[in-house]
């Protein structure tokens, strides 16, 4: 590979940005796209199912195999609240490679002591997500119980292309929560997208266990479950 | 922390730059139980040190001795393994699977 080619890969990725690596296996030719030159592409539909794939893999193209290599950015969690659950949940997400950005704009809660090692910020969501934009590859986790500090950005993360989307909360709570987001404006096929009650029904019980059960539904929403039931 | 791919191509990027000689390896084909997944990474630099997974651990080993030649001889070149491979006994996938992996040099 060339290291231009590795360079724009990297500075792409670095971005938030999709790129696929087309690599003819027998002469070792190369080439990259990015994700917004696909459509102009000669090879486009391949490469789009790929990308949408998220998966790497060969594809055979004038009577040639091309291994393409699909680097979608890395899938990141956002998550409001830096309460006690965010405080498991994070060196969880980190062992499954899955960044975590806590937002919280109350000070006695959002303290680097509370959260070592994490993008934390002190700011209200409408601020903070100038910085940390939501996209297809983030997942948006509700844990104030706070509709001030939770409702914002969960109106965002509904208007954007979030993989998953989860809000913590009683039936009574969500409820509530429904009613609101209905009055913003938001319908039914909107608000679906809500994991609420949020998390895997594990029957977890403490601040780690549903840390687990919401990282367990984030994997899921991302890979998608494989095993047939038996 | 466990590498992501993030890390292993950022540094293929910096030891390439670094005037190391670098090998990129690439998982591109997996049969039955293969432990990691078509495009994950090792990168390898002239002196034997790595970063990242082509397998669990079972072939690392052999892809490094075989990026060095790529390093040496600059062309890829295309590996298999597998419990098929006459190799299987020293190299092979214990969980059974097949793998095939491509080794690139880094050209700076």
């Amino acid at each position: 590979m060339d290291i231009k080619l590795l360079s724009t890969l990297n500075s792409e990725r670095a971005a938030r940005r999709a790129t696929v690596l087309i690599t003819e296996l027998g002469s070792g030719e190369q080439r990259l796209v990015k994700e917004a030159d696909l459509a102009g592409d000669e090879m486009a539909e391949a490469l789009d199912n790929q990308l949408r794939s998220g998966k790497s893999g060969t594809v055979e193209v004038d009577g040639k195999a091309w291994f393409l290599t699909v680097q979608a950015p890395p899938p990141r969690i956002i998550v409001t609240g830096a309460v006690h659950i965010s405080q498991a949940l994070a060196p969880m997400a980190k062992l499954l490679d899955l960044d975590v950005t806590v937002i919280d704009p109350r000070t006695a809660f959002a303290t680097q002591e509370r959260f070592p090692d994490v993008t934390l910020l002190a700011e209200w969501p409408e601020e903070a997500l100038q910085s940390v934009p939501f996209d297809g590859y983030t997942a948006f986790v509700a844990l104030t119980h706070d509709p001030k500090i939770d409702d914002p950005a969960l109106q965002a993360a509904l208007r954007s292309s979030c993989f998953y989307i989860g809000a913590l909360g009683s039936r009574k709570t969500h409820g509530k929560r429904l009613e609101r987001l209905a009055a913003a404006g938001f319908g039914e096929a909107d608000v679906k997208r809500i994991h609420a009650p949020i998390g895997l029904d594990i029957g977890a019980v403490s601040p780690a266990e549903i840390a687990l059960a919401i990282l367990g539904e984030i994997v899921q929403a991302l890979r998608g479950p494989r095993r047939k039931p038996v | 922390m466990i590498s992501t791919d993030t890390d292993i191509l950022a540094t293929a990027e910096a030891w390439a730059k670094a005037g190391r000689g670098v090998a990129l390896a690439t998982v591109v084909e997996t049969w039955g139980s293969a432990p990691r997944p078509v495009g994950s990474h090792l990168v390898i630099d002239g002196e034997g040190n790595f970063l990242g997974s082509v397998s669990g651990g079972c072939v690392e080993g052999a892809v490094v001795a075989e990026a060095g030649d790529v390093i040496a001889e600059g062309k890829p070149r295309t590996l298999e393994f597998g419990v098929a491979d006459e190799t299987a006994w020293q190299v092979g996938l214990s969980c059974g699977g097949r793998i095939k992996v491509y080794v690139e040099p880094v050209r700076a």
